[in-house]
């Protein structure tokens, strides 16, 4: 790992004062990610400001029919926050099923949607309940965030400081995981707002998108029926020593069927 | 650039001036001399470097000492009781032959200790899935899994 200076602020306004100033540096929150690619030294900041005193961006709660996750919450806290399992239950499983028990205490939904791993989870959720990511500026609509391999429309400097996700009628998320990593190989988000249904893939492509042939049949008629004989096109998705693209299309059926028929469970 | 940290490690507090790359695991093994916690791949992938921070477990090679400022931290030298005796979970993993090598022993008592808080009485199934993060080259996991049902039946009887 290079050197860096480390900095640890108590507020979001001290952050991003020292992030101004600091143009190579980055935020850390959990590390898990950002930490990893010092050591390899994929990643080298100038400085590193540490996000973890600052605790106004700690805060989880639900608010009417809103689920508000702050950008430092941990994993395993969404996991096993009754009243995320109340007003989204697939939220709260999709955030257990994160890499491992170590992992979960430590990773973040900010350095997770910040980092935009191909093969991250809760990317599936932000897409596929049509989160808004609130940053120390604006507001962002999950369409507009994820732009391709491990871009986002984050701007340097750019602090997420909450997500707050609309709860849906019923919903379920499907992960095939890498056995290895633990990674999504492949995983599907599917949510019915009544009537208006969102379909999101996790591990097929470059970020995460939608699936809009499965979200009309869905909205037609919310059964595992009505997306079990759509194939998806394998252009353009991944193509790695784990699954070819035609298997990643494959197991996009299977896993959206899947979802469904977890939904009305 | 060097950095003061401080946290309390097995009770204790504990302070040094270290480089501000410094990982968790090398603060511990290499400025505290406590070397039972173990680097096993230094890729967040084997838990053989599992510790507790302020009650939870985690991967101590995953995160710069400073991470831990202030924390509270508990490592596999602090676990067995002060008179010398072994933890129940230790000793489960004694009973049960949970281990061969002893190299993912540490980590995996860590990562059981903290599971186990939660799941007094387990089944195998919970165990296995606890141990996602946790890898084992010798036993094939059977008798880690024993040990692990075992000893959290007797930590929630020894309540
Ligand atoms: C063994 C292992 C298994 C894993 N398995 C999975 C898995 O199955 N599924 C999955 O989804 N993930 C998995 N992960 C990744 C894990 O979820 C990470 O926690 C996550 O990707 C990054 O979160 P973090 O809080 O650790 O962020 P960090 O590593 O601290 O930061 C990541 C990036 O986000 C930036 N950042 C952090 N916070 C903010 C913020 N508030 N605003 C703007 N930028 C910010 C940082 O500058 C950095 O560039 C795994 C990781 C490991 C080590
Ligand atoms: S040494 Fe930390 S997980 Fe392997
Ligand atoms: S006992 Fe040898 S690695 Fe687990």
């Amino acid at each position: 790992m290079y050197a860096f200076e480390y900095h640890r602020p108590s507020s979001s306004k001290e952050a991003l004062d020292l992030a101004a100033k600091k143009s190579e540096g980055k935020f850390l929150a959990g590390g898990q990610s950002l930490v990893q690619a010092m050591k390899l030294r994929l990643s080298s900041p100038s400085d590193l400001i540490d996000l973890g005193s600052v605790s106004e961006l700690k805060n989880l709660k639900v608010e009417g029919n809103t689920v508000l996750v702050g950008a430092m919450v941990r994993h395993a806290e969404v996991a096993a926050s009754p009243a995320v399992q109340k007003a989204i239950p697939a939220l709260a499983a999709l955030a257990g099923m994160i890499g491992d028990r170590q992992v979960r205490h430590m990773g973040t939904i900010g350095g997770s949607l910040a980092n935009s791993d191909p093969a991250a989870d809760y990317p599936a959720a932000v897409l596929g309940l049509g989160a808004t990511i609130s940053t120390h500026k604006r507001k962002i609509e999950a369409d507009k965030f994820f732009k391709g391999l491990y871009e986002t429309a984050l701007e340097p400097g750019e602090l997420i400081t909450q997500v707050s996700f609309p709860a849906p009628k019923r919903a379920a998320y499907m992960k095939f995981k890498n056995p290895a990593s633990r990674f999504a190989l492949v995983g599907v988000f599917v949510a019915d707002f009544g009537g208006n249904v969102r379909v999101a893939v996790t591990g097929a492509g470059a970020c995460a998108f939608r699936q809009p042939d499965m979200e009309k049949a869905l909205a037609a008629k919310f059964a595992p029926e009505s997306v079990a004989n759509i194939k998806v096109k394998s252009d353009g998705l991944n193509n790695d020593l784990h699954a070819s693209p035609e298997y990643r299309a494959h197991l996009i059926t299977v896993m959206a069927k899947r979802a469904v028929e977890a939904a009305l469970k | 650039m060097s950095v003061k940290v401080s946290m309390k490690v097995n009770g204790k507090p504990v302070s040094a001036e270290v480089e501000a790359r410094t990982l968790l695991v090398t603060f511990i093994r290499e400025n505290l001399r406590l070397t039972g916690t173990h680097v096993g791949c230094d890729t967040a992938q084997c838990g053989a470097c599992t510790v507790h921070m302020n009650g939870r477990a985690i991967k101590s090679c995953s995160i710069v000492a400073m991470q831990a400022e202030g924390a509270d931290i508990l490592t596999i030298e602090g676990v067995a009781n002060g008179n010398g005796t072994l933890h129940p979970m230790q000793q489960a993993f004694k009973e049960n032959h949970g281990l061969q090598c002893g190299f993912c022993t540490p980590g995996m008592v860590m990562n059981a200790l903290d599971f186990a808080k939660g799941h007094p009485n387990p089944s195998e199934k919970e165990v296995r899935e606890s141990l996602e993060g946790n890898l084992c080259r010798c036993t094939g996991y059977h008798n880690i899994v024993k040990s692990i049902v075992a000893g959290a039946r007797a930590m929630a009887a020894s309540k």
